[in-house]
């Protein structure tokens, strides 16, 4: 199986602050991958760095490279925008557009990307909502605003509209942390599924859903890279004692 | 401590404090609208609507070109104004850190608060002078006095779309300039409508640079570098006319009218604008 992403010697700032310090990891191609760690020790900014959507805070700075299938995502003759259209991104809170349909919503990354034909258009939408197990509970409602549908739904709409724009890794920040247990349980399962398709990256401060759900876990402390390996072995066989004690709770 | 008593009393004074506060604010309000619909509407006939304006004291005629005047000078100035200033708001939302765009952010807040007879004398001196009283010299400086308004309402307006919103779109693969004149557009027109109706009521009603600028007439338009009427120059003119038997119902009527398009405008706008998931 081979490496979707190498990351190498990654560091990031926020104005003079360094939240990242020289991360080297490689993200195998169809699988899970979590990433761990007590708030603000840069797991958010790390999975950001790997959209170019970091670069977006004012007062943002990266250095080193990400290589999406060999190719350097920063190099100069690359435009972020394609990046972004190969890496989809679901983020904390649900955010589908207020102003727009379940189908907009779906369907917005094309739609706003100059795609008009409306067969093809119901083709994606209604593969993509299957995708994210929300057809079935929508299909009869594609007209209703999406900020209709509750929090668990309006969180598989937003994985949906990321399927939508065919990306090959999709990154995930705390994605279920907004929703009831019932309705991670759902997006869990969920992310087991995407895999089979796609590259997954999760951030997750749930210990428990990162042993559950990914196949490598990356455990990040104070903006280090503490240690990355099968997830199996992360949680039950750590090999720094940093990484035993947050995996036991003594810390985070 | 007080006893509950005591402190439902105070509760009670203070409801009925704030009650007296807006009841004396509304009297105002009221009084104008109350007076105006009950003088302006026996003046309104349809040569009232139809006519052209007659010289002072005269019966009969109408305010036909005034009505006429107004509509053309504010639907031109909206022309010139709105799209300025709605873009400079976008700039100045979107680059909110940049130094060139504080510097506009305060110049645009001086321009906002230029007394409208300051407006109208640039009009006259940098326009009036070049090629007379005309339709276009009031509409350059009626578009003037827009443009901060809208500028500023815009820039307030698409400040409150969440982060996460324009995230969503950019994570999509969206251009932040595609990002922003559709999504973030889209999920703040309420906003800008609320600046663009706010900045053509105000225009509306403005007489001072129209003196100065499109001057007023009797007649028919005839022309965008021809003097023009107004209704509010002719509300001016027919409430300072001696003879007010004659005159002075039609000022009123004019009035209405005024308040008449001016609340038509903000219905048209609210309809059109109006959320489809409100």
């Amino acid at each position: 199986m081979s490496y979707k992403i190498e990351i190498q010697s990654l560091s990031a700032w926020f104005g003079s602050k360094q939240v990242l310090q020289d991360i080297t990891m490689k993200i195998k191609e169809n699988l899970v991958t979590a990433i761990i760690g007590p708030s603000g020790c840069g797991k958010t900014t790390l999975i950001r760095c790997l959209n170019r959507m970091h670069e977006l805070t004012p007062r943002a700075k990266v250095t080193g490279r990400v290589l999406l299938d060999g190719e350097d995502i920063y190099s100069e003759n690359v435009d972020p925008v394609t990046v972004r259209r190969r890496i989809g991104m679901v983020f904390q809170k649900p955010n589908p557009f207020p102003m727009m349909s379940i189908y907009d919503n779906t369907a917005a990354g094309l739609k706003l990307n100059g795609v008009a034909d409306k067969h093809r258009l119901d083709g994606i939408v209604e593969k993509s909502l299957r995708a994210a197990h929300l057809w079935d509970e929508v299909k009869l409602e594609l007209g209703k605003s999406g900020a209709s549908l509750s929090g668990g739904q309006q969180q598989r709409l937003c994985i949906a509209r990321a399927l939508a724009i065919e990306p090959e890794v999709i990154l995930m920040d705390e994605p279920t942390s907004a929703l009831d247990p019932t309705a991670a349980a759902k997006i869990e399962q969920l992310i087991r599924i995407l895999a089979e398709n796609y590259t997954v990256v999760i951030v997750t401060h749930n210990m428990q859903q990162a042993a559950r759900v990914s196949d490598f876990t990356a455990f990040l402390y104070l903006g280090k890279l503490v240690e990355y390996g099968l997830t199996k072995d992360i949680f039950e066989n750590p090999k720094s004692e940093l990484t035993e004690k947050y995996i036991t709770g003594e810390f985070g | 401590m007080r006893s509950y008593s005591f402190r439902k009393l105070e509760d009670r004074m203070m409801i009925s404090l704030a009650y007296a506060a807006l009841i004396i604010a509304l009297i105002p309000l009221i009084s104008i609208l109350v007076e105006t619909v009950g003088r302006g509407l026996s003046a309104i006939s349809f040569s009232l609507l139809l006519e052209e304006i007659p010289p002072l004291g005269q019966p009969g005629g109408g305010i036909g070109p005034a009505i006429q005047g107004t509509l053309i000078v504010v639907a031109l100035a909206s022309i010139m104004g709105i799209p300025i200033g709605v873009f400079s708001g976008i700039y100045l939302a979107e680059f909110r850190q940049s130094r060139f765009a504080s510097v506009a952010r305060f110049l645009n807040d001086v321009l906002t608060n230029v007394p409208s007879i300051a407006l109208g004398i640039f009009g006259w001196t940098l326009i009036v002078v070049v090629i007379g009283w005309s339709v276009i010299a009031g509409a350059i400086a009626l578009a003037i006095m827009m443009i901060p308004i809208v500028t500023r309402t815009t820039e307030e307006a698409i400040k409150l779309v969440p982060i996460t919103i324009r995230e969503a779109a950019i994570a999509l693969g969206v251009p932040q300039w595609k990002t922003t004149l559709t999504v973030v557009l889209s999920s703040t027109k309420k906003g800008i409508a609320t600046g663009i109706l706010l900045a053509v009521a105000r225009i509306s009603g403005e007489t001072a640079p129209l003196l100065l600028t499109i001057l007023g007439s009797r007649f028919w338009f005839s022309g965008f570098t021809q003097p023009t009427a107004a209704l509010p120059l002719a509300i001016f003119n027919f409430s300072q006319s001696p003879f007010r038997t004659a005159d002075l119902p039609r000022a009123w009527g004019a009035s209405l009218i005024l308040i008449f398009i001016v609340l038509a405008i903000n219905i048209i706008v609210r309809y059109i604008t109006r959320e489809k998931y409100g």
